[in-house]
């Protein structure tokens, strides 16, 4: 176990290293000085300068690079281009509405997913199979943003039940920020849910097909006892694989959904950043989305080895 | 236990049809015999010969779209149409079964306790401890080597062969009536075949178990059980006294088997023997004796409808109807 755990953790820092690399560079590449953005067309070439070395942005780029690395290890990211205030700060604050919307997402995603798939390869080919199925092809074929308006046109407008936008925040208690946060959530969801919903199935099924579970019919075990005590659990390897690939896409989303319903999170954060050239801000966040899918990848690999023995043997 | 005449295990004219891409396939028909507490029976055949289905049968384990007739009955009960919450409660409990691949017939994600205890605590009311101590006295019993530290450990840390000894613990943990061994050996290397095969036949004389011993070896058929049948495109072309039939093997097909088994001692270069012609496709079978189109004395009639049974001997039949042929001195074509 320690070998295993020792290389897994050897693989997420190669990553992320690597992953800063990339971000770096390309943002760097980007034609246009930030200082001259900032200071619009009109301003003398004298005050330009004076504001890139202000930035630091004079400096050789591998200096410029380590010095990102070094702040990020002390929690020090500089300062907004755009707003002058810690980027640090601003990520913070955004993040109290993006994490909960991520997890409450992704907690949508796995129940629906699991539910669905278990029931379809429980009733192969039947009915039942067959609706939810093809009711799986329509989630994967939806926009999310097309599917959030019509969301807020059901619940909202219609309905008035949930508001069509905006974050209440977490002073009032749990519940308000909940609330808000229900539509955006489940608009991330669906997709997700529909292409996990499909993946459970197939390999619930093929774990169907397994000899041991003849055994476990053998036992004088009925078909459901098989299903929830010998097949899940075997069926949940490539299930979680795919789970943290989505969690990628998920992240990804809320800067299209947040924007969708007005929410104050990272991903509206980055689109507004990306608009105003605030490219500092741009790096880090997309460095803390990466640093995120890394981890809940290294996450999913460490569960492997729990959910099978064979894993910790092997020490992949 | 040994209760008079009364079959512990009575089929009468099973018929199993499957649903294949092919269309329906006839998988068995007819299949009929009895079967005494503590008797041993051996059901011998080439691949697709229906001797699988037949014991899948038994164990009510057939796919839902199989159409089972006739009829199968434990201590008199009738098991065919049985509800598969009544046939629960008789799988690896009153009826085992070992299968023959342990590679994969073992859950890897649970540890060998767990699944040797699994039917303790699904058919007796012991506590898990219990269970758990009763598994390692069956593993004990099995022959794996240190069974009480072992008991936690998974099934990809045994090899083929204690995988065996382990699903033979699983099978034999509520004491069943009925042992059903489908290839048991087939998978193992030949030095561990008769380990496995010994500790069976000891575990079902000291139990007083019945055994349904399946194998394509005619070897293994003849050291193991008392009497045999042997199955030919879902029917049972000859069954008797595994002595008897052995002495005086009365089918063309049983004659064609037991040349075609390999010798050892034989002439280098003395290519093995075979049966000319292939196993017959299920989903469309012959009309008359599944067996004509690769039997060396068929006529015109053995085409026209199924053989009926000839009696040969004592509890010996043949389903042929050129016994006087091939039961001459020397049958077909020695």
């Amino acid at each position: 176990m320690s070998v295993f755990f020792l290389r897994r953790i050897l693989t997420l820092v190669a990553t992320l290293v690597a992953a800063s690399l990339i971000i770096f560079l390309v943002l760097d590449a980007l034609p246009g000085n930030a200082a001259q953005m900032l200071m619009g067309a009109d301003a003398s070439p004298d005050a330009v300068r004076a504001l890139t070395v202000k930035l630091g942005l004079d400096q050789p780029l591998a200096v410029r690079y380590l010095l990102w690395l070094k702040g990020m290890a002390v929690g020090d990211l500089g300062n907004s281009y755009v707003y002058g205030t810690p980027v640090a700060g601003l990520i913070a604050e955004r993040l109290v509405l993006t994490i909960p919307l991520a997890i409450m997402s992704m907690l949508i995603t796995v129940v629906l997913a699991l539910a669905a798939g278990i029931y379809t390869a429980a009733n192969h080919n039947k009915l039942g199979d067959v609706g939810v199925m093809s009711l799986t092809q329509v989630g994967i074929a939806l926009p999310n943003f097309w599917f959030a308006i019509l969301l807020i046109l059901l619940f909202s407008v219609k309905l008035q039940l949930l508001s069509a936008g905006g974050f209440a925040g977490w002073d009032d208690g749990i519940w308000p920020g909940i609330r808000s946060l229900l539509l955006p959530s489940i608009s991330l969801a669906v997709v997700q849910a529909a292409i996990l919903a499909r993946v459970t199935r197939s390999a619930v099924l093929e774990v169907l097909r397994e000899d041991f579970v003849r055994t476990a019919r053998a036992k004088g075990l009925g078909k459901r006892e098989v299903l929830w005590r010998h097949v899940l659990r075997n069926a949940m390897i490539p299930v979680m694989t795919v789970m943290g690939l989505q969690f990628a896409n998920l992240l990804a989303g809320t800067i299209v959904i947040e924007n969708v319903f007005y929410l104050p999170g990272l991903g509206r954060l980055i689109f507004q950043s990306i608009a105003n050239r605030d490219l500092i801000v741009v790096r880090n966040c997309v460095m803390l989305l990466a640093a995120m899918v890394v981890i809940v990848n290294f996450v999913v690999d460490v569960l492997y080895a729990f959910i099978d023995p064979r894993i910790k043997v092997a020490n992949l | 236990m040994a209760d008079g005449d009364a079959p512990l295990i009575e089929v009468k004219n099973l018929g199993v049809t499957l649903n294949t891409s092919r269309g329906p396939a006839q998988a068995v028909r007819g299949v009929s015999f009895a079967l005494r507490r503590g008797e041993t029976l051996g059901l011998v055949g080439e691949s697709g010969c229906g001797k699988s289905v037949t014991a899948l049968a038994l164990m009510g384990l057939l796919p839902d779209s199989a159409v089972i007739s006739g009829s199968i009955r434990l201590d008199g009960a009738e098991l065919v149409g049985l509800p598969d919450s009544a046939y629960c409660k008789l799988r690896g409990n009153r009826i085992s079964m070992i299968f023959q691949e342990p590679m994969t017939a073992l859950n890897p994600m649970h540890t060998i306790g767990h699944q040797v205890a699994e039917p303790l605590l699904r058919h007796t009311g012991v506590s898990a401890a219990q269970a758990r101590q009763e598994a390692i006295a069956l593993l004990d019993r099995v022959g794996l080597p240190d069974a009480s530290k072992r008991v936690d450990a998974y099934p990809h840390q045994f090899s083929g062969g204690q995988r065996q000894r382990i699903t033979i613990a699983m099978a034999l943990a509520c004491q069943p009536d009925v042992l059903i061994a489908d290839e048991p050996t087939t998978a193992l290397d030949v030095t561990i075949q008769g380990q496995i095969l010994d500790l069976i036949a000891d575990l079902v004389a000291e139990r007083g178990m019945s055994m349904i011993l399946i194998s394509h070896d005619l070897g293994v058929i003849a050291e193991n059980v008392e009497r045999m049948m042997v199955m030919y495109g879902g029917t049972v072309v000859e069954s008797g006294e595994t002595n008897a039939v052995f002495t005086r093997m009365g089918h063309p097909y049983t004659q064609g088997l037991f040349r075609a088994r390999p010798r050892l001692g034989a002439r280098k270069g003395t290519r093995l023997k075979t049966i000319a012609g292939t196993v017959p496709e299920l989903a469309d079978l012959p009309a008359g004796c599944t067996f004509a189109d690769r039997c060396a004395i068929a006529e015109a009639r053995c085409r026209a409808a199924l053989p009926a049974v000839v009696d040969v001997g004592a509890a010996h039949g043949v389903r042929c109807i050129r016994t006087d042929v091939s039961m001459a001195a020397g049958g077909v074509g020695a």
